[in-house]
Order: C-alpha cells, then structure tokens, then sequence
C-alpha cells in the first residue's frame, strides 16, 4: 500500500471519430475522482484517424490522452481493442478505469477484467472514494473505489469494493453521470502509441456492417411523455402521442409497453433502457417497476396518471393523477391549449 | 467424435415479477419468498444450440453452477432436447462474483474437453451485467461473439453470425472454438410432453441418494445398480465438484472474488409529498396553470 497511487482512466469510446457522450461524462466523473486523490485524469482512445478527436478529452477534464491509431482497429472488434488495453494497463496500473456500459464497453471490459484479474463493477449509478474495513479478512484499505449499483432487478442497492491489485474496473450507462460545462481553453498532453497487436487477436473479421443513425434522442427531451402497460393497446398509445404533440414533448415508454410491441425500444427509459432527466416527466399507465423509476426520478416535476392508487410510480410522482389516461389526457390538452 | 456444444445457463430468482407476497412490511424484497426459474435469455442460447443440433448434428451439453436443487433447470433443458447436462456444484464455489465463475466454468468446458462452440445468454436478470460470457472467453482464451441474432452459417472450422451493434447490426466470421453470448431474438421451444415424461426422472447423484432416504453403505450396491441403470437410459445429471473440474481452490468462490460487498441497503419506496390531483377539468386545469406560470410548460 505505500506504492505511488495509480491515475483515474477512462476508456474513450467513438464510432468513426464521434466521442461517445457516456465517455464525456465517464471524464467529468474520473476528473472528480482524480481531484479528490490527487492523481492525473488520463484517457485511452483507440481506432484510427483520431487526432481531430481529441480536443474535447482536455475541455471535459483529461490530463493526458493516451491515442493508439491503426488500421487493424478500425471498426471496433474486441480481441485488438483488449489486447491494446490489457498492454497499457499492466505498464501504467491506473488506480481506476472507468468504461461506459454500452454494447462495445460491456463486452470488452469483462475481457480486460478477466486478463487483469481484476474485479469490475457494471451498470455503476455512482462512484466515491471512502475507506473499507474488509472484515472477513482482517485488512483495511484507504480510498478504495465504491462502486455502487442497483441488483437483483433493481430491489438492492449495493456498494461494491475491489479488493484486489489495481486497477479497479467499473462501468457506467449512458447519462447516469453528469457532464459539466467544458474549460475550452484547457489543453493537455497527448501519448502516441504504436500498438503491436497479434495476429491471434486478428481471427475476428467484419463481414458487414450496418448502422442506422437513431431516429431518437430522450436523453436531450425537455418534456417526456411516457406511456406504460396501463395504456392497454397499441391503439391507445395514440392519446401519449397526442399529449406530446400538445405540449411539444417526446414519447417514452416502459419496458412493458415495449415489450407488448406498442412502441420501439430505443423510446424505452429506465434501467435497460435511457436514464433521463428532464424538466417534465409525465408517467402515463406505468406503474412504476424500480427499474422504470430508476431511469427517471431524476426529472425535476414527475406527473403519474394511473388508475391504481396503490401504484408504486405515485411513490415518486410531484403529482399524482388517479384516473383512467382516456378521459384525463383529452382533459389535459384541453386546459394547456386554453391557456397558451 | 460427434461434434459437441456447451450451453452455460443459470438459474434466477425471478427478480421481474415481484408479486406482493415477495414484499415485506417495510417495503423491500423478501428474497427467499422469490420463485427460482430459468434465466430468459439462456432459454435463448438453449434454443440457438438445440437450431444448431438440427442443421449440423452437434450433441448439446447443458451445464450450470448452482446449488443442488439448480438441477431443476437441467431437466427443463432435457425437456427441450438437450443431449447431456452437468451440475457443477461445490460449498466451494459460493459467493463467487463475475471472474471466480468465469473461471468455474472454463474449468468445466476443459473438463467437458472437445468442442465448437459455448453459448450463454447474454445476462442473467439477478445481476444483469453480462460479464460472466466475455470473461469466459477469456479464461478459455477463444474470441467471442455477444450479443447474437442468427448463426448464419457454420463451415471449415469457421462460424459466421449476426449480432447487434449500437444502432445496426453487424456480420462477424470467427473461428471455431467460439463464444457466443445469445440475446432474446428467436422463440425457446416449449419442453416435449413426451420428453417431459422421460426426463422428469432424470436425477444427479445427490438426488438418487435422498430418493432413498438415509442411504448407507448397506445400500451401495443397489445405489451402483440403480445409477448405472439411469446412465444406460440418458438419465443421468452429471454432478461435477471443484476437484472433478480441477478446479485451484484459491480462485473459486468468495476467495477466487476480487470485488467485495462493502454494503447492502434495500430500496425502500420514499415516502413523497405527492400532489393528489383531481381528476376533473378544474383540477386539471390548476395543474396545467401552475406548470405553465413556473415555466416547465409552454
């Protein structure tokens, strides 16, 4: 323990040189960290044709960029992109190294944890720096990362502590950290490395790729109409659309109502879904699984119209509407138009 | 040697169906009054090996870390169709995090030795972190493919397959042996009546001892008779500990486990001071004129 404490890491996620706005806010997050150890906030980007990238790393909080560039590690596979991190994180043994918990970050953080034999903490909803007694064996340690995460379907809140040698690995979901405004004027230093990657990390090949840009972005909506099981049909799920349309908002949903096919995934909010946070969140037939609630009672005012008193959403509702959505949303549009 | 497949599955409380009897006073779960049930996407990778089976032969092993009584899933995989199931079961191996039963289980694939392919479903919905599939991989140092659709074809030691990506899709072709961790794409089949009728005898070890109660050595005879009579019928679960895996004792369970719980605290549904809102036009009304003067609205 009298070894000098490694940085704070982040892991710069993009996709054709677009930085990843979950690795942003992973920046804003590791600096807090790093400020509170009094160690260096660094970041690891990896791919190709990258340099034009890297401004905003040093605006949102980096030190130093470490910037590995070929041709072998564009598009992303996860064996190079491993092999890459695994080189790095033996040399340097960053103290922490925060990865996003998208779909690239949650398959190949396990495979870098498992290589480091280090723990990793996914799906993090927050990260501090506190001390941990591990009783069972007898040992003690000093500001050790706590990794805290919701479990078993959301019913839990655990704090979670690595106890073995650095770095500890967490993950984090898109828009669960907070970004702050960006320092444009700060700069930073940035370490080229010439990455040799083997031949047996090359086995993967990209046959074909095809990405559709998202047709939606909740986590930018000031106003979120979001619509649950309760709505009852696909057919029904024209009055959310006709509430949003009034009060020029965006439509969300619940996994339930998702899940029944009334409505796409990518309008989903919660836990497996989009965390958001806007000024006005309007929960409509959703009674409020903690997973559900964990993607949106971060919003300023939370309106609940549900026709079950009993329902768990009213539990974080600003205001709670018993009812039937039919007769109260008409009723809503109704009173808005008469005002504005 | 007919070509095999390993599917790793688990079995879950059933955390998404949390009905009031699990809830106690104070408002947080009651574990243990918790149903245990398959894990949704393992039924996934279970169907995607038994696709497997019926286009190019391969016999498929089930096998899961778990307590005794996880043999239930076991049975239920033999119900679908799977050829052969394994519980890898030890004291040893509780309170595992993601890493010590990564390694558990790429303990029992070498044990399991030859084979193309390891299926799991992406994530298991006690913990949904989706760890344990790439972290296998790497213990078993082959590539991996998560998040698969559709296995497009498998040829010459290669498999191609279709797996979502951020916003699409992508093709990856990757040699054999591969990973693949399943996502909910396709439809389990349901378990066969007739099968169900055959393999609901199937039993581990353990359960053929406490089938006859306080078995003692009086009984080893009849107990070698009976096991042997369930091997010949494809009824047997094969029952696996830390030392038939080889498994090193100082990387399983809690001691094998980097990450430690410091803290459990139950979500507890916060009283609030909600805001009861008539649901008549006037009472709407106010609502919408008091979201408006404090511009959230408009």
């Amino acid at each position: 323990m009298t070894d000098k404490i490694g940085n704070v890491w982040i892991f710069i996620e993009q996709e054709g040189g677009k930085i990843a706005d979950v690795s942003l806010e992973l920046v804003c997050k590791g600096r807090e960290l790093a400020d509170r150890l009094k160690v260096k906030t660094e970041a690891v980007i990896i791919g190709n044709n990258l340099t034009e990238s890297i401004d905003p790393l040093f605006h949102y909080g980096c030190d130093n960029v470490f910037l590995i560039e070929s041709p072998v590690l564009e598009p992303f596979t996860v064996l190079p992109f491993a092999e890459v991190l695994v080189k790095l994180l033996k040399q340097h043994r960053p103290n922490i190294f925060l990865v996003g918990a998208s779909l690239k970050g949650r398959e190949l953080a396990p495979r870098v944890a498992s290589s480091m034999l280090a723990g990793l903490t996914a799906d993090c909803t927050d990260l501090q720096i506190d001390d941990f007694a591990d009783k069972i064996n007898k040992k003690s340690y000093n500001n050790k990362l706590m990794q805290i995460r919701p479990a078993f379907g959301g019913n839990i809140i655990a704090t979670i502590v690595n106890t073995w040698q650095d770095p500890q690995m967490v993950t984090v979901r898109e828009g669960v950290m907070k970004m702050t405004e960006p320092d444009m004027s700060r700069k930073g230093k940035i370490t080229k490395i010439k990455p040799e990657i083997s031949v047996e990390s090359q086995v993967v090949n990209v046959l074909k790729r095809v990405s559709e840009e998202k047709s939606v972005d909740l986590k930018k909506a000031q106003i979120l109409v979001s619509g649950g099981y309760g709505v009852g049909s696909k057919e029904n799920f024209k009055q959310i659309y006709n509430l949003a349309d009034a009060l020029g908002a965006d439509v969300g949903a619940s996994r339930a109502a998702v899940d029944a096919g009334w409505i796409d995934h990518d309008r989903q909010v919660g836990q497996t879904g989009v965390t958001v946070r806007p000024k006005l969140y309007i929960a409509c037939g959703i009674s409020g699984s903690v997973q559900h609630r964990a993607g949106m009672d971060e919003s300023s005012k939370i309106i609940a119209i549900d026709t079950d008193p009993e329902a768990p959403i009213f539990g974080v509702a600003h205001y709670g509407i018993v009812g039937n959505l039919n007769e109260v949303i008409p009723k809503m549009i109704k009173a808005f138009k008469a005002k504005v | 040697m007919k070509r095999q497949l390993i599917v790793f599955v688990k079995q879950v409380p059933d955390t998404k169906n949390i009905s009031g009897e699990a809830m106690t006073p104070e408002g947080t779960v009651n574990r243990a009054a918790l149903p245990a049930i398959f894990n949704p996407e393992d039924l996934n990778a279970i169907e995607l090996g038994l696709e497997l089976k019926d286009r190019y032969g391969y016999k498929v092993i089930v096998a899961t870390m778990g307590p005794p009584n996880a043999s239930e899933v076991l049975r239920q995989s033999l119900y679908m169709g799977a050829d052969e199931t394994i519980l890898i079961t030890d004291r040893a191996f509780a309170g595992a995090d993601t890493l010590a039963t990564s390694y558990a289980l790429s303990c029992c694939a070498k044990t399991v030795g030859e084979y193309d392919l390891i299926l799991c479903g992406r994530q298991a919905i006690d913990g949904d972190t989706a760890q344990v599939g790439p972290q296998l991989a790497e213990k078993l140092n082959i590539p991996q493919i998560c998040y698969v659709e559709e296995v497009i074809e498998i040829e010459k030691k290669k498999i191609k397959a279709r797996r979502s990506i951020e916003g699409g899709f992508e093709m990856l072709e990757a040699p054999l042996p591969v990973l693949l961790s399943v996502v909910d794409v396709n439809e389990p089949r349901p378990p066969a009546a007739r099968k169900i009728m055959k393999f609901k005898k199937a039993k581990t070890r353990t359960e053929l001892l406490s089938s006859h109660g306080n078995a003692s050595y009086m009984d080893a005879g009849q107990l070698i008779e009976e096991e042997n009579r369930l091997r010949k019928k494809n009824l047997w679960i094969h029952e696996w500990n830390a030392a038939k895996i080889n498994a090193d004792i100082e990387r399983i369970g809690l001691k094998g486990s980097p990450t430690k719980v410091k803290k459990i605290e139950n979500v507890v549904l916060t009283a609030s001071d909600v805001v009861s809102v008539d649901p008549t036009d006037q009472g709407i009304g106010r609502l919408i004129h008091e979201l408006i003067e404090d511009h959230t609205l408009g």
